[in-house]
């Protein structure tokens, strides 16, 4: 008989069947070398000290039929901040594959995910497993016969994108009569590096995305272009040439501003591009969140705050009081600090609202574009209910977008950017040139590109995502040194230029059987089908099955 | 594929001429419709001056003859001469065609006092005006052009049938520019707006091949709210909305039709003297790039004529010809139908880069490379 009071049960036990994951552990391959529970970033493996029975069949004996012996094995923290994450990097270490991670479909530990009065907080996505819309969406206007299909192998294509406002083509005429302003624009790749902050990435992330960046552009002429998010930019970078590759985001926090304002006057060229942030679609309505665990004292002196403290940012611009307001003084504020020489556009997330954002961006003749954040899109913080309920699908709110940009015939003067998900099952380019026949001008990827480049391990199924408190395995989203050194920057580099390279050999795949090479077909909605009629209704594209 | 024929001559020609030549290209294509669009006209009984409008179209019933009467009347216009064709109506494959409409106007007296330009609007709302009471009517009647100097006729068969049909061949039409298309649009339903020429105030274009850039050419064209671009039965009736809009709009010289649907690659613009300017005009015109593959055959109201592939699969177009007669096929046996006397060795055949501009004194062919400058010194 064991007494009540010694079953260690209280509301919030759980046992390892209740975890999203159970680490299978086998014994007998087992060195007891330890370095799965040392490499475990959340520390949910412990050694401790086992004791078996070791029954022996004793028929002639008086002794009673069993022994027990003791041996050092490995148990599962059941505690729900040490849970098992299932990055699995016990099993990348293990000399003798006597460990991993197995998914446990009978979890529980949700609904004990509030700790300490806090409601769950994570990085990642959505957790939706299975393909998402756009996956779904095929290109089914294959040149053939009437027009011959191209070939992808040789012949030349023309893809880059606008970025940047473009004007009425009778107003450009007058104006080049005249010599008055036109906008800047920049011709870039249609597959932009999304804003992830120099502080939600380690540095190593970060270095070795620029190097891959600079890489693309000035060996392979691919015009690659990189969002730093918010958080500004290592102050080397801001006067070295390859800020010409970098779209510098401005957020609600303003954090890293004082460093680029100062680096201004001397800057050897003008950045790609500015982007204000008013919204992302991984947590609308909040601002970028940066917890303490990553302000480091280098992250600290970058956004000019103290050493291991939140970092919150509002929910809105200071400067906001209403979308009219906040457009004019914003775009036109960081249009003048460049000379009116940089294109300036707004980042919001999904909405219903969209289409008020960009009617209002229309009639303001220095917004230079609108990106629209998915409900699908990653981040690096933020609560769950934000990630998973929060937020509006991309693909609808791209295509009504452009639909109304087509009926007052402005679809070629302010281009819309999609993020959101592009990729969310490896399918990048099928991802992004659904969304480009839909209407937009190019995508926005962030957690694509670390997993793409750097290996990152966060899935669907709530895999690792835990960004947030800068204990990345791979050293993507630690701000410490002794797990960011992990990475390579030499190697992420490398892994973003193959990124690119493949992704161009995709889209001419892509391009050259619908016999387009000219240029980026944007919006050309009759080359794509799907098989489900209320999906095909809504976006206005083929039935097909 | 469609066999196109073009033929321009300072003297003016019977469009049988240009009927011949389809027919020498007869091999390997459905012959399932003829369009035609002349202009520069002369009518054997009557004198024509050359300023008057034009109108071309069908009239399907007796009921909408006189809708139209009624139409034109109200609006001020005088019936100066109704052209009778000599029509074989058992020769004609449609039993709908009541009457075929080539009737030149004078234009109300209201209009006189209006601009150029104005009269070039009202002119071209009239015929839309035309077009769309056919259509509220079951398409009992057709408008294809209401144009001075410009006729057109289009109809369902075999284009020399239905040259017979109609009597081209009574020679008491001529013109000095005739384009001539030789299928109806069975890519979709039969419907005569689809049949090539496309025409919209002077500006008119045929072409060969297929636009697989279509849907977004269309869907900006359409958001312009210029009343004129409409219809687009065909894929190829942009074609000639773009040449409408870069000369006519933009008021850019017919080169920069060119580099508008088929712009040049940065390193190409980076050594061009009009590099800056064409870079900017291939970003403000970008939903007007074609995919091809396409010949695109041209007409401006002042009788030039022009010749323009896409940019990498090109379709067949031969021109050739002497001073003062040109003609355009796309079969070069078409070419040596209409003008066998010439020399063959200065036949040319456009490549990606050329426009082949015909000008109106019809002396010698420029052959212009997207390369080269381009007139237009205050823009560029």
């Amino acid at each position: 008989m064991v007494s009540i009071r010694s079953i260690p049960s209280h509301p919030s036990s759980l046992s390892t069947n209740d975890l999203p994951w159970i680490v299978e552990h086998r014994e007998d391959r087992c060195t007891l070398c330890g370095k799965c529970a040392a490499v475990c970033p959340v520390n949910t493996l412990k050694l401790t000290y086992m004791r078996k029975r070791m029954p022996k069949i004793a028929i002639d004996s008086k002794e009673r039929g069993s022994s027990y012996k003791t041996f050092v094995g490995i148990r599962q923290n059941t505690d729900v901040g040490r849970r098992c994450i299932g990055c699995g990097s016990c099993a990348m270490v293990c000399p003798n594959e006597a460990i991993h991670p197995v998914f446990n479909e009978a979890d529980r530990h949700r609904f004990m995910g509030s700790v300490g009065g806090d409601a769950p907080k994570r990085g990642g996505r959505r957790n939706e497993v299975g393909g998402s819309l756009l996956d779904r969406i095929v290109f089914n206007r294959i040149s053939m016969l009437t027009d011959p299909a191209l070939d992808a192998g040789r012949h030349e294509f023309t893809y880059n994108t606008i970025l940047g406002r473009v004007l009425p083509p009778e107003e450009y005429v007058r104006r080049q009569q005249t010599g008055e302003w036109i906008p800047p624009t920049r011709e870039i790749f249609p597959f932009i590096i999304g804003s992830m902050s120099f502080g939600a990435l380690s540095p190593n992330m970060w270095l070795g995305l620029l190097q891959g960046v600079a890489y693309c552009n000035e060996v392979l002429g691919i015009p690659v272009v990189m969002c730093t998010g918010e958080g500004g930019c290592p102050p080397w970078v801001l006067r070295s040439p390859f800020l010409k590759y970098i779209i510098l985001q401005i957020a609600s926090g303003y954090f890293g501003w004082d460093e680029i304002i100062r680096a201004i006057p001397e800057m050897q060229c003008d950045p790609a591009a500015i982007e204000i942030k008013y919204g992302q679609g991984a947590k609308p309505g909040d601002g970028g969140l940066l917890q303490w665990f990553k302000v480091s004292k280098l992250i600290a002196r970058l956004r000019g705050v103290p050493e291991g403290v939140d970092l919150p940012s509002p929910p809105v611009h200071q400067t906001l009081y209403s979308i009219e307001e906040s457009v004019m003084k914003m775009i036109q504020t960081m249009s003048m600090a460049w000379n009116f020489k940089v294109p300036v556009y707004p980042k919001i997330s999904g909405s219903t609202s969209a289409k008020s954002v960009l009617n209002n961006l229309v009639r303001n003749p220095y917004a230079s574009a609108l990106l629209i954040d998915g409900i699908d899109g990653g981040t690096g913080a933020a609560y769950d209910i934000s990630l998973n309920a929060t937020g509006h699908p991309i693909a609808t709110n791209i295509r009504d977008c452009y639909l109304d940009l087509c009926k007052q015939g402005k679809q070629n003067e302010i281009p819309i950017f999609a993020a959101g998900g592009v990729g969310k099952t490896g399918n990048v380019v099928q991802n992004a040139l659904a969304l480009i026949m839909l209407g937009a001008s190019g995508v926005h990827m962030g957690k694509y590109i670390m997993q793409a480049t750097a290996g990152c391990l966060g899935s669907e199924r709530n895999r690792c995502n835990v960004c947030n408190v800068g204990i990345c395995p791979k050293g993507i989203t630690s701000q410490n040194p002794k797990i960011y050194r992990r990475l390579d920057p030499d190697e992420v580099a490398q892994r973003v230029v193959e990124t690119f390279q493949s992704i161009q050999i995709e889209v001419k795949k892509a391009m050259a059987p619908l016999g387009r090479s000219q240029s980026l077909p944007i919006g050309m909605s009759d080359a794509l089908g799907i098989a489900d009629k209320d999906a095909a209704d809504r976006l206005n594209i083929k039935y097909v099955c | 594929m469609c066999r196109l024929a073009m033929k321009t001559a300072s003297e003016a020609f019977s469009p049988f001429s240009v009927l011949t030549g389809m027919e020498a290209m007869q091999e390997g294509y459905d012959g399932s419709g003829l369009g035609l669009l002349l202009r520069g006209l002369e009518f054997a009984d009557y004198k024509y001056n050359g300023t008057d409008p034009i109108l071309s179209g069908i009239a399907h019933s007796e009921k909408a003859l006189k809708r139209l009467n009624h139409i034109m009347e109200e609006q001020g216009f005088s019936l100066k001469y109704d052209h009778e064709f000599e029509v074989r109506p058992e020769l004609v494959e449609a039993d709908d065609r009541h009457q075929y409409l080539l009737r030149v106007y004078r234009q109300p007296k209201a209009w006189d006092s209006l601009t150029t330009d104005q009269v070039e609007h009202e002119l071209m709302m009239c015929r839309l005006g035309l077009r769309s009471n056919g259509e509220e009517h079951d398409g009992d009647l057709t408008a294809f052009s209401l144009w001075p100097d410009v006729a057109m006729i289009k109809e369902v068969g075999w284009p020399l049938g239905v040259g017979n049909a109609l009597g081209l061949d009574s020679g008491r039409i001529k013109s000095r520019v005739c384009f001539a298309q030789g299928r109806q649009n069975t890519n979709y339903g039969i419907n005569l707006y689809a049949c090539h020429p496309f025409f919209l105030q002077g500006v008119a274009t045929m072409t060969n091949g297929e636009n697989t850039a279509f849907v977004p050419i269309k869907d900006w064209l359409s958001g312009k709210g210029f009343p004129g671009y409409m219809g687009y039965q065909s894929d190829s009736e942009v074609f000639a909305h773009i040449l409408h809009y870069v000369t006519k709009k933009l008021g850019l010289p017919l080169q920069a039709y060119k580099h508008v649907i088929t712009p040049l690659a940065n390193k190409d613009l980076a050594n061009h003297p009009q590099g800056d300017f064409l870079l900017g005009l291939r970003q403000v015109c970008r939903r007007l790039i074609i995919d091809g593959p396409n010949a695109i055959i041209g007409s401006l109201p002042d009788e030039t004529c022009m010749l323009a592939m896409d940019a990498k699969k090109l379709r067949p177009a031969t021109v050739g010809g002497n001073p003062g007669e040109w003609a355009v096929a796309s079969e070069m046996c078409g070419v040596d139908a209409m003008i066998p006397d010439r020399d063959r060795s200065k036949d040319f055949q456009p490549m990606r880069q050329h426009t082949v501009i015909i000008p109106p004194d019809r002396q010698e062919l420029e052959i212009w490379s997207q390369f080269d400058q381009f007139p237009l010194t205050q823009a560029a």
